[in-house]
């Protein structure tokens, strides 16, 4: 599947396209197909994000899990502040970036 | 500690208010990002894997306790209580919001700092030696001469669009704490006649095609020194490609042309330059060198140190440098305790080392290349008391030069530009020599990682460097061998096929065991590599 990732630009924080707006949580993403580029577009002209762009996902039951660990990484947080990810308190949260 | 004049305090202030304007037209969606991106990089700010970056710049490594009480604030007001020393002496924060931006270096501005010219293909934070100042080799110190290019590099309007970024590093001393010859352009004071001037390399970094800075001449007096480096940079600017990123930096045009090529049209263009009047009276240097002055060293003071404590007689030993004064030393404080992320300080932590460079340290703090802190001028009398508040405080770690003393490069746990992590390896090793009689045994060994071929984790000059790698998607960590960014320096060699992230580990032990066995006396890790080559080393490695 196809996933489009961002960042908010004025928090910078990453995000994620859901269909109908941007997530923190890259479960909640959702396959753009070919329409990613168009959303990109029209997201990053409505100032809704900054440097828009596309990747590859693997769908899980857990939901999209991006292909590379570079995304992971930036879906979760980095892998050597656990406490700064966005699950602080699942031990096992690295395992799925790694 | 230089101090802004009335000039300086207006440039900084007015470049937040312009700074402020631009976000502000950004936010509200009167420039688009590709219009805005190069504003935000001249102020230091990036977009990295998790938010915006601001890289902010500690000119030449020095700070005083308020400036770094300062760094402390808003690592807790506006990020997330931390902040991560770099490699290029600067400091960076990884969680900002770019509309909090402006009022960050506002509040920066009221100490008399900055972020500007900390990116961009222009003349970069001038380094220097941690040591500068207090160092017992020293011939004098080199800050006023850094000062003195700071100024003449801000906002210097024919060198604002390089064909790519531009560092400098301004030495005093024989021993090089700066890796001087790894830099675009290389000083290093020295004195003829009885007249101070600069020995002039060009050429050197790192980078994916790393060099040497060649020597294109050994004396320049004080009174050509800034028209020679208007010159130096003019000829760059001149013929440096602009149509190949990779091949841009200044070291491609010395090593395409030849250093004695290029030194010829750097006199040429001099000739022409040094007409211009460029080179500043001797009274302002003077006054930039007298906001240097040695601090009021009291005289008298025993040399006597209470060793005792045997844990503080090991930091003693380890962390602890010698002064040009009797009765004082420079304290290396060591950001990299076993298993933590190298250059990493809490806002705490920061505050603490301000409070002690404030008590103990004439105020005054140094940031090194190697991402440690340095409180230079303490007295000796002082140390255990300073030894013991950083214990206190998990700064107290004996291991500088040590094999877990490791530069490291945020890598892909921060960084766009990365291919793989350098951090959890650098964690992995220090934990896997973790004894500090085991490292201490290996004396003197630089591991220095990067997370891409970039090398801000300046791989090529550790005696032992390591490069990760994007193979396939999966992490993979090239393994180098012998280089050195000091006075001997060295390029390192790669070993041979890349490993895992837990293979790179054993690497390394292997690398270190084959030192262990057959180390003559008095040799350091890279003596060793030098003197018996490559061959034994790979063969434990691979064989």
């Amino acid at each position: 599947m196809k996933i489009l990732t961002g960042n908010d630009l004025a928090s910078g924080d990453v995000t994620w396209w859901t269909g109908e707006g941007w997530s923190r949580h890259v479960e909640e993403a959702v396959d753009v197909a070919d329409q990613g580029e168009a959303i990109a577009h029209a997201e990053e002209g409505a100032r809704r994000v900054n440097a828009p762009y596309v990747i590859d996902a693997t769908d899980t039951p857990e939901g999209p899990r991006p292909a590379h660990i570079k995304d992971r990484i930036r879906a979760l947080g980095p892998t050597v502040r656990p406490d700064l990810t966005l699950k602080p308190a699942d031990p096992n949260a690295g395992s799925w970036v790694i | 500690m230089y101090k802004y004049d009335e000039y300086d305090h207006s440039i900084v202030a007015s470049r937040v208010e312009e700074f402020r304007d631009q976000v502000n037209r950004r936010l509200a969606g009167q420039i688009t990002e590709d219009q805005f991106k190069p504003l935000r990089l001249m102020n230091g700010l990036y977009l990295q894997l998790h938010a915006y970056m601001l890289r902010v710049a500690v000119p030449y490594g020095t700070l005083d306790s308020r400036q770094m009480r300062m760094l402390a604030h808003i690592a807790r007001k506006y990020d997330r209580d931390y902040g991560h020393f770099t490699t290029r002496q600067n400091i960076q924060y990884n969680w900002i919001k770019l509309e909090d931006a402006p009022d960050i270096l506002a509040e920066l501005a009221t100490v008399e700092m900055h972020a500007i010219q900390t990116s961009g293909n222009c003349i970069r934070n001038i380094s220097s030696d941690q040591y500068a100042g207090a160092a017992a080799d020293e011939l004098t110190d080199p800050r006023p001469w850094a000062e003195l290019l700071r100024q003449w590099s801000t906002f210097h309007p024919e060198f604002s669009y390089l064909p790519r970024k531009f560092k400098i590093a301004v030495i005093a001393a024989d021993e090089d704490r700066a890796a001087m010859r790894l830099h675009d352009i290389g000083l290093q004071i020295v004195e003829r006649d009885g007249r101070h001037g600069v020995a002039v390399y060009v050429g050197g970094g790192m980078g994916r095609t790393p060099m040497i800075a060649p020597l294109i001449k050994d004396f320049v007096p004080f009174e050509e020194f800034v028209s020679y480096m208007e010159a130096c940079l003019r000829v760059y600017n001149r013929y440096g490609r602009r149509d190949n990123m990779y091949k841009a930096r200044i070291k491609i045009l010395v090593h395409e042309i030849g250093a004695e090529k290029y030194a010829a049209e750097v006199e040429a263009e001099h000739a022409h330059v040094k007409k211009l009047d460029l080179d500043p009276p001797r009274a302002e240097f003077d006054r930039i060198a007298a906001h240097f002055a040695d601090p009021a060293f009291e005289t008298g003071l025993s040399d006597e140190i209470d060793r005792s404590d045997p844990d503080f007689a090991v930091w003693l030993d380890q962390n602890v440098a010698a002064h040009k004064t009797p009765g004082y030393a420079i304290v290396n404080i060591s950001l990299k305790p076993t298993g933590g992320i190298p250059g990493d300080a809490s806002s705490a932590q920061i505050d603490l080392m301000a409070d002690l460079a404030e008590k103990h340290s004439f105020d005054e703090l140094r940031v090194t290349h190697a991402q440690n802190i340095v409180l230079p001028h303490v007295r000796k009398a002082d140390l255990y008391a300073v030894w013991q508040q950083l214990r206190d405080a998990g700064l107290a770690e004996a291991n500088l030069d040590l094999i877990t003393d490791i530069i490291a490069c945020p890598g892909l746990d921060y960084c766009s530009l990365a291919n793989a992590r350098s951090i959890p390896v650098a964690q992995k090793i220090a934990n896997r020599f973790a004894d500090l009689g085991r490292q201490r045994e290996l004396g003197e060994l630089k591991v220095k990682i990067s997370g891409c071929i970039n090398a801000c984790g300046h791989h090529h000059a550790g005696h032992i460097g390591i490069l990760g790698v994007d193979r396939k998607g999966t992490e993979n960590y090239q393994l180098s061998l012998g280089g050195s960014g000091a006075e001997d320096v060295s390029l390192g060699q790669i070993t041979g096929p890349g490993f895992s992230e837990d293979g790179i580990v054993d690497a390394v032990e292997k690398a270190t065991d084959v030192y262990l066995a057959q180390r003559e006396a008095g040799e350091r890790f890279v003596d060793t590599y030098r003197r018996i080559g490559m061959a034994p080393f790979k063969e434990a490695i691979y064989g």
